[in-house]
């Protein structure tokens, strides 16, 4: 670790928390219906889109209406996603020529579910990525399949976290907005807009924005053969892969890949662009529910986790790998390198900018890596494992880590109240055995998907372990992670498993949907109920939600639910590995 | 629901016009004329036109007289930049020790008795990593100063030459960019 790599991570947390009030001021206007300064170019195109879909924006919808619109829309737009790949073969934009996903012309050779798994992992803002997109999605497929995906998810996990704000400012309300307002007012003020001028800042960093078929070059080495090098419309599509939360790359290295990365500037860039709407919509929270300081509470609660994990993170990854010093590896931090294991990174990154993405990438539920987090240390590659399975709620992915998070401090009000023996009450509202309920069914499907795959991939040798690209606990690591990033639709991998499978492309498509969908429906029924409540005034008996002492509560409750559920199971994978890998066991 | 369904249908179809064709188009053209260079992939050409590479993309160096690439797990003969791809090793897998030492032992007899930078025998996240870090360029120094009849302090004076701080001198770790400077040492030589 070295001085100028902590200040690049506090210089990260400090752009992070000055976007903050900006954007989350910003974004309550947009959802309150107010005008911007965007409104005298977007408002008529905003109308047209109305108008050409038949949507009255003045009408409002019920939690149980908005939850059908929301799930009508993923049903359709999913449909197109998989019907695009499976037809890319006689689409145009095609300079490769790149057959139909899954066909018997396709790398795969055939049907392996390949397209349902990616139309699945994209719909619900997870990109898992099974393909190797140079090899098998034409430029069309990425820009107007994938990149349309990135826009359209992070729309709906906006739209979602905002409805679910509704329900707990609104009194004795029965709606909580009109689901396709949001989603069309967050595409269009929000996203379109940022994107577009972050998509030419990246140009201007070297990540490539063009329809050429793939260039051939004679390298410099005569004795090296050709090499072909991978182009395309990438900066558009890595605008939206961040600043929604999506992490699909274009490429298979994604932003590790130095035409969708290419500078350490770029590289901080996007890790800004991965927190910065999470973190502004802690500002949303707390304006629209009249407490701004509960808003700055929740973000307290974020840093201290989002510290704790790239802080592990860096050490580990700086303290290098003990069985390639054997070797006779020289690891040390010095003017020269940035030294550890460097096993799987870039040399331009170096360990404190790897560190911090693979941190920030699953905090919140991005899943691009600039590092390849199969070849972290034990306890390096167990930071973001254990970031996904906290609920990627640190900042978390656009929208769905503000709601995840909301559930958890609903939750933490509980065992306060539990403690003191009263009615639990959030923000004016009581909280009750319906609401608890719900959230604890949200809390407990995610493990339940997780481990249940898991447990079956891990011992089944035919489909399971035999697609393992290492041996030993690190191989179970891989299973879990795979079913931990697809279920919390993160979507970064421990990528040494070879997942284009039958088994795995359905397993981790199915997972995706029901870590979605079945964890969204329990949460706006939250809404909807707390919606309808009563305002109680507070009292002396009130848990107040804007103290550090609520913070400390939120994060040990946040920290005690992971670990009570997973432990067992990184006992077995990463906790082992480490002490074999300092007994120099290989496998 | 009816009336969602159709919505459902037209607002996939709509939205997809603007964010999946408008949005990426508007973007190339803007990026096409601001910056040409960047846009394309900063594509290397020899004086008769061919094609050398890209500026932002590593080549593999097996001749003498080269500064050598960091290892790549990018296709079968390595920095394949249509099929970027990283060994995904894990930190005890035996293949990742059996590869460390083969290729700790080729460095160690090019220029024994120093000890060997770690970026010089592991490979990148994307195969294609362009550069290694100045540690590995000086590790290199004096075999390739040896194989093109050159002093080891002017080689490391051309070296130096291609070492990049950190950008702004504040982001990232310093640079070799190896195409660049072998670039440079062929032109120089056939001066």
């Amino acid at each position: 670790m070295t001085p100028n790599g902590w200040l690049q991570i506090l210089l990260f947390l400090a752009v992070v928390l000055a976007v903050t009030k900006p954007l989350g001021l910003f974004m309550t206007r947009v959802f309150e219906g107010e005008r911007t300064f965007l409104h005298p170019l977007l408002r008529p195109v905003e109308r047209l889109v109305y108008r050409l879909t038949g949507v009255d924006e003045r009408r409002e919808m019920r939690w149980t209406e908005y939850a059908a619109s929301m799930l009508l829309f993923s049903l359709v737009s999913m449909l197109a996603l998989y019907l695009i790949q499976r037809l890319q073969g006689v689409l145009p934009i095609n300079p490769q020529g790149l057959p139909g996903v899954d066909t018997a012309a396709s790398a795969t050779g055939g049907y392996v579910g390949s397209a349902f798994n990616t139309a699945a992992s994209f719909t619900t803002n997870t990109d898992w990525q099974a393909y190797v997109p140079e090899t098998t999605m034409s430029y069309l497929t990425q820009m107007l399949g994938l990149a349309y995906h990135n826009f359209a998810s992070a729309a709906v996990g906006i739209a979602l976290a905002i409805a679910f704000i509704r329900g707990i400012a609104r009194k004795e309300a029965n709606t909580i907005g009109n689901f396709w307002v949001d989603f069309v007012r967050c595409n269009l003020y929000v996203l379109l807009p940022l994107c577009s001028v972050f998509a030419l800042v990246l140009v201007s960093q070297g990540v490539v924005q063009n329809f050429r078929p793939y260039d051939t070059a004679r390298p410099l080495d005569p004795q090296s053969a050709v090499q072909t090098i991978a182009q395309g419309p990438v900066a558009s599509q890595e605008a939206i892969k961040m600043l929604g939360t999506n992490g699909g790359g274009f490429f298979n290295a994604n932003s590790a890949h130095p035409f969708e990365n290419p500078t350490p500037f770029s590289n901080f860039l996007q890790l800004v662009s991965i927190f910065a709407i999470a973190a502004g919509l802690t500002y949303t929270l707390g304006r629209m529910t009249g407490s701004q300081r509960h808003g700055w509470a929740v973000l307290a609660a974020m840093v201290v986790l989002f510290l704790a994990g790239v802080t592990t993170a860096y050490w580990a990854e700086t303290r290098g790998n003990p069985i390639l010093s054997g070797a006779g590896v020289d690891q040390t931090v010095s003017a020269g390198q940035s030294g550890g294991n460097m096993e799987g990174k870039e040399v331009r990154f170096g360990q404190a900018e790897s560190t911090l993405f693979a941190t920030v990438t699953t905090d919140a539920s991005c899943g691009a890596v600039n590092s390849m987090h199969d070849s972290y240390t034990p306890l390096g590659g167990l930071v973001p494992l254990v970031n996904i399975m906290l609920g990627e709620i640190i900042f978390g992915g656009v929208g769905s880590g503000l709601y995840g998070m909301l559930i958890m401090v609903i939750l933490s009000v509980f065992i306060a109240g539990l403690m003191v023996g009263r009615t639990p009450e959030y923000l004016g509202k009581k909280i009750e055995a319906y609401d608890v309920k719900m959230a604890m069914l949200y809390v407990l499907i995610f493990p339940l998907i997780i481990l249940v795959f898991a447990a079956v991939s891990s011992v089944s040798s035919s489909f399971g372990t035999s697609q393992l690209g290492n041996a030993g606990p690190h191989g179970l690591s891989e299973i879990l992670y795979a079913f931990t990033s697809g279920t919390g639709n993160n979507g970064s991998a421990f990528a040494g498993i070879s997942a284009n499978t039958y088994w795995y492309n359905t397993a981790i498509g199915v997972a995706t949907l029901f870590g979605r969908f079945m964890m969204i429906v329990p949460m706006l029924a939250v809404a909807g109920n707390l919606a309808r409540k009563k305002a109680v005034p507070p009292s002396l008996g009130t848990f107040p939600v804007t103290s550090p002492l609520f913070t400390t509560l939120l994060v040990s409750v946040i920290v005690i639910v992971g670990a009570l559920t997973f432990f067992p199971a990184l006992s077995l994978g990463p906790v082992v590995e480490h002490y074999l890998m300092y007994a120099g066991q290989t496998f | 629901m009816k009336k969602n369904l159709m919505t459902a249908i037209l607002m996939t179809v709509v939205t997809t016009i603007l964010l999946g064709l408008v949005y990426p188009l508007a973007v190339t053209g803007l990026a096409q004329v601001i910056f040409p260079d960047k846009a394309n992939g900063q594509l290397m050409r020899r004086a008769d036109g061919t094609l050398v590479g890209s500026a932002l993309i590593g080549q593999p160096f097996t001749s003498p007289g080269y500064f050598r690439s960091r290892p790549s797990a990018a296709g079968a003969a390595g920095y394949d930049a249509g099929a970027s791809a990283a060994s995904n090793y894990g930190p005890t897998n035996q293949k990742l020790l059996d590869r460390v030492k083969a290729d700790v032992e080729k460095a160690r007899a090019e220029n024994p008795g120093v000890p060997v930078p770690v970026d010089l025998v592991t490979t990148s996240a994307s195969g294609l990593d362009p550069h290694i870090s100045p540690a590995a360029a000086d590790f290199q120094v004096p075999r390739v100063a040896r194989e093109r009849g050159m002093g080891e302090e002017e080689m490391r004076r051309v070296v130096a030459a291609h070492t990049e701080g950190r950008q702004f001198g504040f982001f990232g770790e310093p640079v070799v960019n190896v195409l660049e400077l072998n670039l440079d040492l062929d032109r120089s030589s056939r001066q």
